[in-house]
């Protein structure tokens, strides 16, 4: 199952705790799109997330400083 | 694709990192430091815990606005006085209890998470919140007198096991 959550209003540490939360709701094998901004949030997401065994499979530019991450839930 | 690249060499093999904090004051914008910093750490994949000492007991009582909390008339007092979450007042710039409202206003205004939220969030995220038995007993305080998600009444000797093998920050 595909999901979405935009983050790119929030700021630190509701990035990570609602991206955390979301991902804790998904199944194990459902895709999250993670709409996030640069700098702080697309430094250290992608890495935490991958430490903490999801799979990130691509990050494209979406539209000016937003980025797309997509990430599966083992 | 540099991202990716860069994410290649990550692994999940040395475990979950853990981080410890020691909440001392019951004042609002340390608070907000303690919760930001717990359920950031937590969002990332750390363990954390919080142990309550002293006026930062406040922060986890049931009653989150000034009650008469406690055994015994002095400690009754002390917990009108101390007043709980809801009046936490500004280590700074406090105003007589303005100062926290302003925070709030700017806090909102500016799409960043109030303290309720922070503790909202960091309940969801399953942070152990911890109470100081020393602290509890001079103030009077029980295990009911706290928020269900206080997973137990600790001593010093349980805090430093519970924390051993992670960072320790106090606020």
């Amino acid at each position: 199952m595909k999901h979405l959550l935009d983050i790119t209003a929030e700021h630190c540490p509701m990035t990570l705790v609602r991206t955390k939360l979301k991902l804790a709701q998904m199944a194990a094998g459902d895709t999250l799109e993670l709409l996030l901004s640069e700098g702080e949030p697309l430094d250290n997401i992608p890495a935490s997330l991958c430490e903490q065994g999801y799979r990130v499979l691509s990050v494209r530019s979406v539209e000016g400083t937003t980025h797309c991450l997509l990430i599966e839930k083992p | 694709m540099e991202i990716i690249e860069n994410l290649s060499h990550l692994s999940t093999a040395e475990g979950p990192k853990k981080l410890s904090l020691i909440a001392f004051s019951g004042d609002f914008d340390k608070l907000t430091a303690v919760f930001t910093l717990a359920t950031g750490a937590a969002a990332l994949g750390y363990e954390v815990n919080i142990f309550f000492t002293f006026w930062g007991l406040d922060a986890i009582k049931r009653r989150t606005g000034r009650a008469f909390v406690g055994k015994g008339f002095l400690p009754k007092l002390f917990g009108y006085l101390m007043g709980g979450l809801q009046v936490a007042p500004c280590s700074r710039f406090n105003f007589g209890g303005i100062g926290p409202r302003l925070f709030r206003h700017l806090m909102r205004k500016n799409r960043v998470a109030t303290l309720e939220e922070l503790v909202e969030a960091a309940k969801a995220l399953g942070i152990r919140l911890y109470a100081c038995e020393m602290a509890a007993q001079v103030l009077g305080l029980q295990k009911s007198d706290f928020i269900p998600e206080v997973k137990e009444v600790v001593g010093v000797a349980s805090f430093l096991k519970l924390s051993e093998g992670g960072r320790i920050l106090f606020i």
